[in-house]
C-alpha cells in the first residue's frame, strides 16, 4: 500500500511490487496453512440430533428447500406399534381411524396399516411430509419417540450455514462428515454407537 | 458420609438413565403373522468425488479464463467462460459453495478449535487468491457466478463520479470485517445469508431475498455489477492480491496511442487517465506525510468506535439476544410462545451458565469491535492518502486493485499487434 511516488525509478517501483507480492503471497500461505490443520478430506453436511430437538416446528419454516428438507423418519425398531399412537392421532380423536380428522399430521403424510391385532405399522410419505414436527411432539411425549425429524440429504441443498440452524433454539443442527450422514435413533439405541445420550 | 454418596450415585443413576428407559415406553412386540419391518431409508449425500469435481472445474475455470485475458486477449472469449460458470456453479450448483462463503469456513476454522474444514472449502478461499497475484482478478471476471450474473444484465452502464466511488468502494472492507466478526464469533454466516443471488440460482427464496437480487440486477443494469464493486467482500481480498499482481491484462498489446477509446468502454470506471503531478513537489511530500501521520488517528477513532458498538453488534448473536431478553423480562421463561426461551428451559441449563456464555460471547465483540472499527479506520486513512498521493502516468491504465479483468477495454483497444 505504500504509494511511494518516486515514479522515474522503476526498478524501485518493482522492488515494492515484489515485496508486497512477497508478503501478501506469504500471509496467504500463512492463514492457508493455520487454517490447513483443521482441514479434512472428507465433506460435511447438516444433519440434527433427535435426541436435542425439542419439535419447535422451525424447520418447516426456515428451510431454503420449500417444502423442507428436513422430514420425519421412523425408527421402526423402537415403535410400539401402537393403536392409540400420539404421533397419528389428535389427543381429543374422536375415534382411532385414519379419518382427517383425527391425524395429527396437517398433511395427512402418516400412513396407518393394519399388521396384527392389535398392531398398527406408522409409515411416512416424504413426498408429503413438511418437518413440522408436530408427529414427533406426540410420539416422544406419549409414546416411543420413534418418529423423529432428519434432514434427507437427497433433498438438501447443503448450504454453507444452514439456514434452519442459524434458528434451531436447541442447537441439534451439526456438521456431520458426509460419509456418515444420519442420526436415525435406532442406530443409537441398539448400535454400538457412542453417541447415545447420557 | 459414604451411605449418603451411595444414595446420591444411585439416585443420579436412575435420573441419567430415565430419557433411554422412557423410549421403551411400549416395547416392540412380537409379531406372529410373520410381519417382515420396513427399515428406515438413508438416500446419501452428494458424492465426495463430486465435491472434488467441483474444484476441478474450478480450476479449469480459472486457467481457461486467465488463459483467454492476459493471453488470448478475447473478451468474447471471457464471456462465455463466465456463462459457463454462471451455469454450473450458479445454477447447476446452486451457489454453494462459492469462494466469497469460504471466508468464513476458514474464518471459523481458525477460531472455532470443534470446526472441521472440509478440503473443498479451502481450495475455493485459496485457488483464486493464488492466481489473482499472479494474473490479476480474473477470477471475477470469468469464474464468479455471482459476477456471472451481473456482468450480462450491464446493459446501460453509466458513469459513477468518483468521489462516491470512493465512498461506496469502502463498504466492502466493512462487510468483510463484519462477516469475519461473526463467523469468529460463532454467530452466523453473513455472507451467505445475505447472498443476493442465490435465490435466483435456486428459483426458491424468502420474499425479501429474491426482491432483493431483483434490486441488484435492476441497478446492475445502469450501474454495472453493483454486489462486486461495492458490497462483495472477496473482492477486498482479491483486490489486495490484484495490487501487486505479476502479471496484470493490459489494455493494449503494445504502445498506447492515447485514443481514449478504454476509458469510455469500462463499465467500472476504473481506467485512470494519464495525469501529470502538479503543484510543487515539496508540498506535495508535505500533505502525504500529514495524511499518514493522520491514519493512528484513525485507527484509534475506529477502534473506540467499534468497541463502543460492541452491544448493538453482539445483539445479532442468538445466545446473547436470548440472555438479554431473559434478563430483563424473566416471565418470558414462561411463555410457551417464545420458542427459543421454552427450549432453554427445557434443556435445563441454568440462567447463571446462559448469562455467563452471553457475556463472554459480548467481551469477544468488544475486542473484535477494536479490531474492526481500527482495520476499518486504517481503510479510510489509507483511502485518504491514496487520493492524496500522485503519479505520474503517461497511458491508460487499469488500475489494478478495481480492475476487474473483464476484457471489454481490449476489445476497443484499436492497437492490435
Amino acid at each position: 500500500m505504500s504509494d511511494k511516488k518516486k515514479g522515474k525509478q522503476p526498478s524501485r517501483r518493482e522492488f515494492i511490487q515484489k515485496g508486497m507480492r512477497m508478503t501478501l503471497g506469504a500471509s496467504l500461505a500463512g492463514v492457508a496453512g493455520f487454517a490447513a490443520l483443521k482441514v479434512s478430506a472428507d465433506d460435511y453436511v447438516w444433519q440434527l440430533d433427535p435426541f436435542k430437538c425439542v419439535y419447535c416446528g422451525r424447520c418447516a419454516d426456515y428451510c431454503v428447500v420449500t417444502p423442507s428438507a428436513v422430514k420425519c423418519v421412523h425408527a421402526f425398531d423402537l415403535c410400539g406399534y401402537c393403536d392409540l399412537c400420539g404421533g397419528y392421532l389428535k389427543p381429543d380423536a374422536n375415534a382411532r381411524s385414519t379419518a382427517a380428522e383425527n391425524q395429527l399430521c396437517p398433511t395427512a403424510a402418516i400412513q396407518r396399516k393394519f399388521v396384527e391385532d392389535p398392531y398398527f405399522e406408522y409409515q411416512i410419505d416424504e413426498e408429503l411430509c413438511i418437518g413440522c414436527a408436530k408427529c414427533v411432539e406426540g410420539c416422544t411425549s406419549f409414546g416411543n419417540g420413534s418418529l423423529h425429524l432428519q434432514v434427507r440429504h437427497d433433498l438438501c441443498v447443503n448450504c454453507n450455514e444452514c439456514s434452519i440452524a442459524r434458528v434451531c433454539p436447541a442447537d441439534a443442527f451439526e456438521r456431520v462428515p458426509a460419509s456418515s450422514p444420519y442420526k436415525i435413533k435406532g442406530d443409537f439405541a441398539t448400535g454400538s454407537d457412542k453417541n447415545k445420550p447420557a | 458420609m459414604n451411605r449418603i454418596s451411595k444414595i446420591l450415585f444411585t439416585l443420579s443413576a436412575f435420573l441419567i438413565s430415565l430419557p433411554v428407559w422412557a423410549q421403551q415406553r411400549f416395547p416392540k412386540p412380537e409379531f406372529e403373522t410373520g410381519y417382515t419391518q420396513p427399515s428406515t431409508t438413508q438416500p446419501l449425500p452428494r458424492a465426495l468425488f463430486l465435491e472434488y469435481l467441483d474444484v476441478f472445474v474450478l480450476v479449469a475455470a480459472l486457467v481457461i479464463a486467465t488463459w483467454f485475458v492476459v493471453k488470448k486477449r478475447s473478451r468474447l472469449g471471457v464471456m462465455w467462460t463466465s456463462v459457463f460458470a454462471l451455469l454450473y456453479f450458479g445454477f447447476f450448483r446452486e451457489g454453494c459453495i462459492c469462494a466469497i462463503g469460504a471466508i468464513q469456513n476458514v474464518t471459523l476454522a481458525i477460531f472455532d478449535p470443534t470446526y472441521v474444514l472440509p478440503f473443498t472449502a479451502l481450495a475455493f478461499f485459496v485457488i483464486p487468491l493464488v492466481v489473482t497475484l499472479f494474473y490479476g482478478r480474473t477470477f471475477c471476471a470469468g469464474v464468479c457466478p455471482l459476477g456471472a450474473i451481473q456482468d450480462l444484465v450491464a446493459f446501460r452502464p453509466i458513469e459513477i463520479p468518483k468521489w462516491l466511488q470512493k465512498i461506496l468502494g469502502m463498504i466492502p472492507y466493512l462487510y468483510l470485517g463484519l462477516a469475519i466478526l461473526y463467523a469468529a464469533t460463532r454467530s452466523e454466516f453473513l455472507i451467505c445469508r445475505y447472498d443476493p443471488f442465490i435465490g435466483i440460482f435456486r428459483f426458491d427464496a424468502e420474499f425479501q431475498m429474491l426482491l432483493l437480487g431483483g434490486l441488484f440486477l435492476l441497478v446492475g443494469i445502469f450501474i454495472a455489477r453493483p454486489y462486486c464493486r461495492f458490497f462483495c467482500p472477496y473482492g477486498v481480498l482479491l483486490g489486495w492480491m490484484s495490487t501487486f499482481s505479476k502479471k496484470h491484462m493490459t489494455i493494449t498489446p503494445s504502445n498506447c496511442i492515447q485514443c481514449k477509446l478504454c476509458a469510455n468502454s469500462c463499465p467500472y470506471g476504473v481506467i485512470e487517465e494519464p495525469v501529470e503531478e502538479q503543484g510543487s513537489r515539496r508540498s506535495n511530500v508535505q500533505r502525504l506525510m500529514t495524511y499518514l501521520f493522520f491514519i493512528p488517528l484513525w485507527i484509534g477513532i475506529g477502534g473506540l468506535a467499534g468497541s463502543m458498538l460492541h452491544g448493538p453488534l453482539s445483539k445479532f448473536n442468538t445466545k446473547v439476544y436470548l440472555a438479554e431478553q431473559l434478563v430483563e423480562n424473566p416471565e418470558l421463561k414462561q411463555d410457551p410462545d417464545y420458542l427459543d426461551a421454552r427450549a432453554f428451559v427445557q434443556s435445563g441449563e441454568s440462567m447463571d451458565e446462559l448469562v455467563k456464555e452471553a457475556r463472554e460471547i459480548r467481551s469477544q465483540f468488544y475486542w473484535g469491535g477494536w479490531i474492526l472499527g481500527g482495520f476499518m479506520g486504517l481503510v479510510v486513512g489509507l483511502t485518504l492518502l491514496k487520493l492524496a498521493s500522485h503519479r505520474n502516468r503517461h497511458d491508460y491504465e487499469p488500475d489494478k486493485t478495481n480492475c476487474l479483468s473483464c476484457g471489454r477495454c481490449m476489445d476497443y483497444c484499436p492497437v492490435k499487434n
